[in-house]
């Protein structure tokens, strides 16, 4: 196998571990709705929280993303 | 394969990451050129000072309405190292400022196009970083001296599995600046190579014939949905290393958890 074909290959596998992050942030924003949905007067007040931690999850997305592009053009 | 004609023609997404010298410096063999990275460094920082120094040189009691997004964005910054610091947070507010501010309008005008995005590059990130976490721990020992080790044994654990928490805690205290700068790093590198890879399908589609041309819409929105949501990250990652910064000072200024 050479070069090329190896790194598309790396490329592809790298990107499986987005899988994990997508499942992360479906936790969060479900269980900020449903902590919405039975209070929702203390919802405002919980959304900088909720975007803190949208923004943390993700980043362990891009990560592997970011693998993902080294494998890819670096 | 080498010296290979077609090679004018790849579409390269990581060329828009490259350093260029602009004025080449050269002092005792290290090269400390002024690349197109330092110019809009430069023009971060003055964007940024001649924002804040211009909307509240004619301040008035009551704001006028640029005066008002300058009083936001302090107001902005002081919330949030108060919830994350305590009142004793807000000797770091000029830190905290100048990171926030330093972040956001970079990645703002790295969203131009043709523009460098200097968050864009690990090193310019690791720096912040690394004088984020610098001044935790040199703030740390300077104030408490040795009881800042105390953030490593966080009370109310057992005593039998106090030396794997400390263990773990000790390496997610060194995995913060890799974190805090590869977060910011990778969002901005993955940003702009899809806005690039895009951009490169609306081109290769668009030389494919009159069915190309019309089938290369589509990309075209993607770019434009990416965009927003590019403008979105850049928003975010600024806030983000923000208030992860008044979390890692609050560790700082009161280490017995």
């Amino acid at each position: 196998m050479d070069a090329e074909a190896a790194k598309y290959i790396g490329a592809g596998i790298a990107c499986l571990g987005m899988g994990g992050a997508a499942i992360g942030l479906g936790n969060i924003f479900s269980s900020y709705l449903t902590g919405a949905l039975r209070n929702p007067s203390a919802a405002k007040g919980q959304l900088s929280n909720l975007i803190f931690g949208f923004a943390v999850t993700e980043a362990l997305g891009i990560f592997s993303l970011l693998i993902a592009l080294l494998a890819l053009f670096g | 394969m080498a010296n290979n004609p077609i090679d004018q023609f790849k579409i390269r997404p990581i060329e828009q990451f490259e350093i260029h010298p602009i004025v080449d410096v050269n002092i005792g063999g290290l090269d400390l050129s002024f690349t197109n990275s330092s110019l809009f460094m430069v023009a971060t920082v003055a964007v940024a000072s001649a924002f804040l120094y211009m909307t509240t040189s004619n301040r008035g009691l009551i704001p006028s309405r640029l005066q008002s997004i300058s009083e936001m964005s302090y107001e902005f910054v002081a919330s949030m190292l108060r919830d994350g610091a305590g009142s004793a947070g807000m000797r770091f507010f000029p830190l905290v400022f100048s990171l926030f501010m330093f972040i956001l309008v970079a990645n703002l005008i790295g969203m131009f196009p043709y523009f460098f995005t200097v968050t864009s590059h690990i090193i310019v990130t690791f720096a912040l970083a690394m004088l984020v976490v610098g001044t935790v721990v040199v703030y740390g020992f300077w104030k408490h001296g040795l009881g800042f080790l105390n953030i490593f044994a966080p009370s109310g654990i057992p005593l039998i599995l106090m030396p794997m928490v400390i263990a773990i805690e000790v390496i997610s205290f060194l995995s913060r600046p890799i974190s805090l700068s590869v977060r910011l790093f990778a969002n901005m590198l993955a940003g702009h190579i899809m806005l690039k890879v895009f951009a490169s399908f609306v081109v290769s589609l668009g030389s494919m014939g009159a069915l190309g041309v019309a089938g290369a819409i589509l990309p075209l929105l993607m770019i434009v949905a990416l965009t927003g949501l590019e403008f979105l990250v850049a928003v975010l990652q600024a806030y983000v290393f923000a208030v992860l910064t008044c979390m890692y000072l609050n560790d700082a200024l009161h280490p017995r958890h």
